[in-house]
């Protein structure tokens, strides 16, 4: 199990550049398999184009409890990037202007932040359809000042999604660290206690699922159903809504798939699985992420990798909801992630 | 040439089998996907089921696809095994079942 980020250990994939030059060589350079861009051109979808905006994503900063051996953020506690207050005032007044139905906060652990429950309050104020945290489950479990979340999150009506990989204590643990499955269904039994994820109830908690090696994710809704069946009969807990996401090849997941020798037959698999439809629903078509420090991506995907907005607004403190739509998409090797099979977002399959 | 039977990469190629006659070729993937499909076994079911007698026939590129597929259904390592102890078990109880044969054939000759 990985103890540090990429970036503390000064693995070379913690270098954006590095990890989008090995994208754009080998396989899709020798002509093995055509790039993301030649791929959505055969289907007459290039260039991607932003539609209107619906779900704004902030990335309350990379430092987390966890070291997830996939994760896309190379969060952990030796990440020391969050967002201030100053921009997360920036945030608020994009918000008021943006017509978005979705406000998305992740990270890292979002909960971490020092002003978390400010914004959080805030922003509870403007009118947000859909206020989704996108909580780790163990943060709940970490040290008293995060104890009372479950009813700070219901006091505020928030959407919680959390990842949960697998029903077996073996699997979650192997992908999100030693001791990570009990403390996450302790904090799911919490959540259920004040409502969270009950049937009927309003109080919505959704898991995500994404698979532990080197495979596509399974149909999501077979996938849910034995989630369901399995989370219930053991531990008594129940949730709503399963949204099954692809690891996208970047990252600390690049780098998995680089030791483990899988990387150019996962870059296969994606390909092989192109599904134009998912191309026609790909969230960053819908979505802007701003990153901890206030700038402006396609997708949290392309902040990790430094691939900015191709706009003269980069900035949140510059934002114009007009301006920015149409916007053609920043795209590379990685968006097969998203365009596999039934398609993946950060709500689910696309297809 | 190759100078071994089994070549990893081929298991990509396996639709490539149409080339050299597309209409039973075209019938048997056709058929191949419906067999998979959700019915009064889930697929996860017969991912398993696939993944047993891969075991039995033995094709390396059946047990490389199930093991695969069974991985993106959540199948859990613990279930795989237990799906190749039926295999092994059918298989060993198929010989062993014979004994029966052997047996009366002995009684007979020499009883």
């Amino acid at each position: 199990m990985i103890k540090k980020s990429l970036h503390k250990r000064e693995n070379e994939l913690a270098n954006s550049h590095r990890q989008l030059e090995i994208l754009s060589n080998g396989i899709f350079q020798n002509g093995g398999l055509p790039t993301f861009k030649t791929k959505i051109s055969e289907t007459g979808q290039f260039p991607l184009k932003a539609k209107t905006l619906e779900v704004l994503q902030i990335n309350l900063g990379y430092m987390c409890n966890q070291v997830c051996s996939h994760c896309h953020v190379d969060a952990g506690p030796d990440r020391k990037e969050v967002m201030t207050r100053e921009t997360m005032q920036y945030c608020l007044e994009a918000i008021e202007g943006s017509g978005a139905h979705t406000l998305d906060f992740t990270g890292g652990a979002p909960e971490m932040n020092p002003n978390f429950r400010w914004f959080v309050e805030e922003a509870s104020q403007l009118g947000i359809n859909d206020f989704i945290v996108r909580s780790n489950l163990t943060i709940i479990e970490a040290n008293k000042t995060y104890y009372d979340l479950p009813e700070f999150f219901k006091r505020h009506n928030i959407h919680i999604v959390s990842s949960l990989p697998h029903w077996t204590r073996g699997k979650t643990d192997k992908q999100r660290g030693a001791g990570v499955f009990e403390k996450s269904i302790s904090a799911l039994k919490k959540l259920n206690a004040i409502g969270y994820g009950m049937p009927d109830s309003p109080l919505r908690l959704d898991l995500v699922y994404n698979p532990s090696g080197a495979f596509l994710p399974a149909n999501q809704n077979a996938m849910e159903k034995d989630f369901k069946k399995i989370l219930l009969e053991e531990f008594g807990i129940h949730f709503h809504h399963l949204f099954a996401i692809t690891n996208l090849p970047i990252s600390r997941f690049l780098d998995y798939l680089i030791a483990s020798e899988n990387y150019e037959d996962y870059m296969y698999q994606l390909v092989e699985s192109f599904n134009p439809e998912a191309v026609r629903n790909v969230m960053c078509t819908n979505t802007l992420s701003v990153s901890w420090d206030g700038y402006l991506f396609d997708c949290d995907f392309n902040q990790m990798l430094e691939l900015p907005v191709r706009h003269k607004i980069k900035h949140i403190s510059e934002y114009n909801q007009e301006l920015l739509e149409g916007r053609d998409i920043v795209i590379s090797q990685h968006c097969y992630g998203c365009t596999a099979g039934a398609g993946s977002s950060c709500q689910g399959t696309l297809a | 040439m190759q100078n071994t039977y089994y070549d990893p990469a081929d298991l990509k190629k396996f639709g490539a089998i149409r080339e050299w006659n597309q209409e039973l070729g075209d019938k048997f993937f056709e058929y191949y996907n419906s067999v998979f499909e959700e019915g009064s076994l889930s697929a996860r079911e017969k991912s398993l089921i696939a993944l047993a007698v891969s075991h039995t026939v033995q094709c390396p590129y059946c047990i490389d696809a199930y093991t695969h597929d069974g991985l993106q259904r959540g199948v859990t390592k613990e279930e795989m095994m237990e799906a190749l102890h039926v295999a092994a078990a059918i298989r060993g109880g198929a010989s062993l079942v014979h004994g029966v044969q052997m047996m009366n054939k002995m009684n007979k000759l020499d009883g």
